[in-house]
């Protein structure tokens, strides 16, 4: 494939060999990578796994609800787990990230309180979250326009100098199928022609709906980044120790002023795009059977249990602490309260407008009535 | 105070309160080397590439990456050279940029200018790079619209633009950048959502945007000389939109044409007519009459354009007919 042709980017090229970047095999397996040294201590694997297990559990008790028609919609992580805890754990605090509709894992990661992700998806807020208290944007439903909100905001970290070694940088989020939108081509232009501080992390989960990959792109993701002037790599995206690593790295080079990196993390999208969709309709149940012994999780369990890092007790306290968490969740979403109607009107503007304040008004009168009525009555 | 030009007010503007707060940062295509119209002139020599961002063209990119930087705490002035060119950047301008505030429930403010040069005025741009779109914008709650007259309001409007905690678009208008006028040498703001009376007039009023006000005050000039008193209203802003000032011309004069240079239909005069059919019925005399650009794509012939465009004959044949002068009407 002529990839390997025309000018490349300055100086950073690893990870363009084409491999699959693999720390821990499916089988559960450690390997080693030259250019991704991992060191981590038995603890954090354990760690690593909690997340794992916890984000699945928001995920299943999320379609549940949806199920049950307490959520208008949900985006299901299942399968994406690594790619996300893995990228997630890898921020520092002072880190920005921009995500999709689907990032239920790095939201856990970045803090934030599961309950505040349904309340979008139960449609009684925008999400509702402070961006800057977890550093953590809102979801951005509409496809790839986040990747350029992310590469301004490193531009404007860049303008104010915050690079070096405890300097920042963003992560933004976005699956195979942004990939062919203008907004992400524009996203790696710009970072590439400003040197931002960003790193790209492309979730390729085979499907866009029910576009498979090979009708999107005739080369592989991550090789597009080359184009741009950019390093790009694939690392296994169902593999939480190398998703962890190529992010930290990437990441400590954006802080540095080396630049973006295009990350394309190879997984599957296990589950229906969204509760909306019927993905038997367009792919074969063999192929998700096949991803199926790539599961994210059972490989770190596989590593736990096969090195003597984990018993039992373990692996039932992990359990036991994410039925907790399904339950808390399942409680938050039935309690929370529909919007008081006024709040229509607010934060349209930053500061009173007559037209905004003649409609409330007006609608404030409205339901007064209704109030007067019953006293009448 | 000094004399200069509608573009030399824009940089003017932009140098006052790049001195003023130095989070403020301009980005946009030729920017650096001043610009096709020349409206950011010696703002790279004067405040450095890291103040200035000459960009690739793409105008998602612009709007996009303004909106992040805003986020990362900047106030970013983007310029899209064109506004015909909203229309590449939509999803930036009209999904993403004004609904910040809204959708983080108050928790993050989105101070940005969007501006840029709009509008006809005959100058032969056709169909693609002469219209007026401030429409396009005002049909999306979130964002402020501005659109001067003047040099003076070029450089008031502009100022006050990025001083605002919202999203504000200020559309510049391309037929009057070399117009000049004297402009006060202070510190110079003209506050959003305040319409000014720039001719007084008993018989009728005459609201206005941009190039439309000099139209309007020429016709008043030519209406005079048959005895009519216009007054002209010009609006200065969409968004916040004025409307007590035109409800208050009314009042007094109880006729009211308004007067657009976009196509009519669905045009900012059309809520200017609804607010006075609901608010001002009863001081009307006469029907609300409009008068704006065609609805047609915008011809690039010169003898065409003249004809699809708003002007001073237009106005004045209908002010005329509204009063009972003429018979016909216009459209």
């Amino acid at each position: 494939m002529a990839v390997d042709s025309g000018a490349a980017g300055p100086q950073r090229l690893e990870g363009t060999g084409g491999e699959l970047i693999q720390l821990l095999t499916p089988e559960g397996e450690r390997v080693e990578h030259p250019d991704y040294p991992l060191d981590i201590s038995t603890e954090e694997i354990k760690a690593l796994f909690r997340d794992l297990v916890l984000v699945r559990r928001i995920d299943t008790e999320a379609i549940a609800l949806q199920r049950q028609g307490e959520l208008g919609i949900w985006a299901s992580l299942l399968g994406q787990e690594a790619a996300q805890v893995g990228s997630g754990r890898a921020l520092g605090p002072k880190d920005m990230a921009f995500p999709t509709y689907r990032e239920h894992g790095v939201a856990w990661c970045r803090g934030l309180d599961p309950a505040k992700l349904l309340e979008l998806f139960r449609g009684v807020s925008h999400g509702g979250w402070d961006p800057n208290e977890h550093n953590f944007h809102l979801y951005t439903i509409v496809i790839g326009s986040q990747t350029l909100h992310a590469t301004g905001y490193a531009m404007g970290i860049q303008r104010d100098g915050a690079v070096g070694e405890d300097g920042e940088a963003v992560i933004v989020y976005f699956g195979d199928g942004a990939t062919s939108q203008g907004d992400v081509n524009e996203s790696f232009i710009w970072a590439s022609v400003f040197n931002a501080p960003v790193v790209f992390f492309c979730q390729n989960n085979q499907w866009a709906i029910s576009e498979p990959l090979e009708r999107q792109s005739r080369i592989p993701l991550y090789q597009r980044a080359r184009g741009f002037g950019f390093p790009g790599l694939r690392v296994d995206g169902n593999d939480v120790l190398a998703c962890l690593a190529v992010t930290r790295k990437a990441m400590q080079a954006a802080r540095e002023g080396q630049g973006p990196t295009l990350i394309e993390a190879f997984t599957y999208r296990m589950g229906a795009h969204t509760t909306t969709d019927d993905p038997t309709r367009y792919r074969l149940a063999a192929e998700l059977e096949s991803w199926k012994l790539k599961d994210p999780l059972e490989r770190v369990r596989a590593y736990l249990v096969r090195t003597g890092a984990a018993d039992a007790d373990f692996f039932a306290a992990v359990d036991a602490e994410a039925g907790e968490l399904g339950t808390r969740v399942r409680k938050s979403c039935l309690t929370m309260p529909d919007p008081q109607p006024l709040t229509i009107f607010e934060n349209v503007y930053s500061e009173p407008n007559a037209q905004v304040a003649y409609e409330r008004d007006r609608f404030a009168a409205y339901l007064d009535s209704f109030d007067s009525e019953e006293v009448g009555a | 105070m000094a004399e200069l030009t509608y573009r030399q007010a824009i940089a003017a503007a932009l140098a006052q309160e790049m001195a003023r707060d130095e989070r403020v940062v301009l980005l946009g295509e030729d920017v650096a080397s001043g610009g096709v119209f020349k409206t950011t002139t010696g703002l790279r020599e004067r405040f450095g590439p890291d103040r200035v961002w000459n960009t690739p063209i793409s105008e998602q990119a612009i709007a996009g990456a303004a909106m992040g930087a805003a986020m990362a705490g900047l106030r970013p002035v983007a310029e899209i050279m064109f506004s015909d060119f909203y229309a590449t950047c939509w999803d930036q301008v009209a999904n993403e940029i004004p609904k910040v505030r809204y959708m983080t429930g108050g928790q993050l403010s989105m101070p940005l200018v969007l501006r840029g040069a709009n509008g006809s005025g005959g100058l032969g741009f056709g169909s693609q790079h002469g219209q007026s779109v401030e429409n396009w914008a005002m049909c999306v709650p979130g964002i402020k619209i501005a659109s001067p007259a003047t040099p003076a309001e070029a450089f008031g409007l502009l100022a006050a633009a990025i001083r605002d905690n919202d999203p504000v678009i200020v559309f510049e208008h391309k037929a009057l950048y070399s117009r000049k006028e004297q402009c006060p040498d202070d510190e110079h703001v003209i506050p959003l959502g305040r319409a000014a009376v720039v001719r007084p007039g008993r018989d009728c009023t005459l609201v206005a945007l941009s190039i439309t006000v000099g139209i309007c005050l020429a016709a008043a000039d030519e209406l005079a000389t048959h005895g009519i008193e216009a007054e002209v209203i010009d609006l200065r802003t969409l968004v916040p939109l004025d409307a007590a000032a035109v409800l208050a011309s009314v009042a007094r004069t109880s006729r009211l044409v308004v007067v657009e240079e976009n196509p009519g239909q669905l045009g900012w005069g059309a809520s200017i007519a609804a607010i006075a059919a609901q608010e001002a019925f009863y001081d009307l005399t006469a029907p609300v009459i409009r008068i704006s650009g065609g609805n047609v794509p915008l011809p690039v012939a010169a003898s065409l354009e003249a004809e699809v465009d708003v002007s001073v004959p237009r106005v004045v044949a209908g002010v005329r007919a509204l009063l009972g002068q003429l018979r016909q009407s216009t459209g």
